[in-house]
């Protein structure tokens, strides 16, 4: 059995179906991207997969666990904006992926000493030793969200949730940040999940790309039918998994 | 130039603020000056040089019979209340805001509750609190605290679920109990609005304890006015309200700083 399955998800907001029969197997290790357009349940569908909602019928497993009723230690997530806790500083934030599960969500002692060692580790393997002991305030949008994934890291979840990432920052930004979460799934071999409005961001990382959208329509109606995953895409080798062709053949590949 | 571009520079801002101080002292010397050279035995407005000499008689000298200095006995009488009422308001506030924000069975049994409940004028009841709690210090503690819970509940509670989302969520996926998100996530996020709320609230809190103390005291600052107002001593009546003035807006001061010193991410961004 696949790593992550959901069966026949559907979900509708007070009879109005935003996903229908949703399907889909995912092994462990695999990139995820979802693309699609604005209002087609991507993100809703990555809710259901965090487990902050439920859908209204299917299921969806984690490593065969029985379906998950709230957000969990298994799963990591990082959002567009508001996913470091501003009243902690950058070296706090990365040892909360540890703390919180205790009972008084701190360390004491020589347990606190060790957290903040390994936090200065992580925070000099992405590269924010240099302001371990400031606000998140005082960080520009690209370290706040390399922040955000290496505390969901250190909290060591299964499956990796990512909701447009990248969204808020500018173009040379989100190629840095595309070169630290390679580095990153390379080291980890982590299952990812991103939603993402940018195309070529989704092929790019992702080992599979898929499109959300209505496959019904009724002009008179829109939002009478939900969205579901119209194409999955193999996007691996840049978009050419099976076949190894020798020569150069100046195919466009995404850098 | 528009008006609304056009700043005051830093003398000027100095004159600016120290302007209506000084406007407020002449035309009451004025006055005073006008109604003494007509009456100089005018209780009314007393001359701002008797207000000084009976301020410095309050301050220094002890009553004839107790032998004790009464503005400070008053003080600490009325600051004593004041402290418990808003302490014991602020810490309930606290308690309840983070339950009513974080958790969705208390927010349904209690938020209407607390909604009606702070529309009850504190002052109609306080008859109430005379004859359940006696007329001693806990019927004027608990006035305050009736005056300014329900408010203090509201705003915290408020700021609990302006929290973002995704911040919880977030602490839920790196385990957090209810209970570590309430004191990790939630509790710090809503201190500094709590010392602003308190700010807020300490106007009303005088204007309760002085309430309290004008009806039904033996000492503290508000009686005292009460008292002398039978012999229209005005001149002790407005050294009391200046000090009242004063001790309110150095509470004010120190709150403050003590938000930017105890919170300093609040303030650190770019």
């Amino acid at each position: 059995m696949s790593f992550v399955v959901a069966r026949d998800i559907f979900l509708s907001y007070l009879n109005r179906p935003i996903l229908e029969r949703v399907n889909l197997s995912v092994e462990e290790g695999e990139f995820i991207s979802i693309v699609g357009a604005s209002g087609c349940g991507k993100s809703t569908f990555l809710r259901l997969l965090l487990a902050q909602e439920q859908p209204t019928r299917g299921e969806i497993r984690v490593a065969g666990a029985d379906p998950a009723r709230e957000p969990g230690l298994d799963r990591g997530v990082v959002f567009q904006r508001y996913s470091v806790f501003p009243h902690m500083t950058v070296r706090e934030n990365i040892a909360a992926g540890e703390s919180f599960r205790t009972t008084w969500g701190r360390f004491f002692g020589s347990e606190r000493r060790g957290a903040l060692a390994r936090a200065d580790a992580t925070l000099a393997r992405i590269g924010l030793d240099h302001v371990a002991g400031q606000y998140p305030a005082t960080l520009s949008g690209g370290m706040q969200q390399r922040l955000a994934i290496g505390q969901a890291l250190t909290a060591k979840p299964r499956i990796l949730l990512l909701d447009e990432p990248f969204g808020a920052l500018d173009p040379g930004t989100r190629l840095s940040m595309h070169d630290f979460l390679q580095d990153l799934r390379a080291e980890t071999g982590m299952t990812v999940f991103m939603v993402t409005h940018d195309l070529e961001e989704g092929f790019k990382l992702g080992d599979r790309v898929l499109v959300f959208d209505k496959p019904r329509w009724d002009p008179t109606d829109p939002s009478a039918y939900g969205a579901t995953i119209t194409y999955d895409f193999d996007a691996r080798d840049g978009g050419i998994p099976f076949q190894r062709i020798e020569e150069d053949t100046h195919v466009l590949r995404p850098a | 130039m528009r008006l609304i571009n056009r700043k005051p520079g830093i003398s000027m801002s100095a004159i600016l603020v120290g302007l209506p101080f000084v406007l407020v002292l002449i035309a009451y010397a004025v006055g005073s000056d006008i109604r003494l050279s007509e009456n100089p035995s005018d209780k009314l407005l007393p001359a701002p040089s008797t207000i000084l000499s009976t301020a410095e008689r309050l301050f220094t000298e002890p009553d004839r019979r107790s032998e004790k200095i009464l503005l400070w006995h008053d003080t600490a009488a009325s600051l004593r209340r004041l402290v418990l009422g808003v302490g014991i308001s602020a810490a309930l506030a606290t308690v309840l805001g983070l339950m009513i924000g974080l958790l969705p069975h208390v927010r349904s049994t209690l938020a209407g509750f607390v909604a009606v409940l702070s529309m009850v004028p504190p002052l109609a009841v306080l008859p109430i609190l005379f004859i359940v709690f006696g007329l001693g210090e806990t019927s004027k503690i608990v006035l305050i605290v009736v005056g300014i819970l329900p408010f203090l509940i509201r705003d915290l509670s408020a700021r609990v679920l302006e929290i973002p989302r995704e911040m919880i969520v977030k602490a839920e996926t790196l385990g957090a109990s209810t209970w570590v998100i309430a004191i990790r996530v939630a509790l710090p996020q809503i201190l500094p609005r709590l010392i602003q709320a308190v700010r807020l609230s300490l106007g009303p809190a005088w204007l309760f304890l002085i309430a309290a103390e004008a009806i039904a005291s033996e000492q503290g600052l508000g009686y005292r006015i009460f008292l002398v107002r039978r012999f229209l001593a005005m001149d002790v009546i407005l050294t009391y309200v200046i000090w009242i003035t004063l001790l309110a807006f150095l509470m004010d001061l120190a709150l403050r700083s003590l938000s930017r010193r105890l919170f300093p991410w609040t303030e650190a961004s770019l």
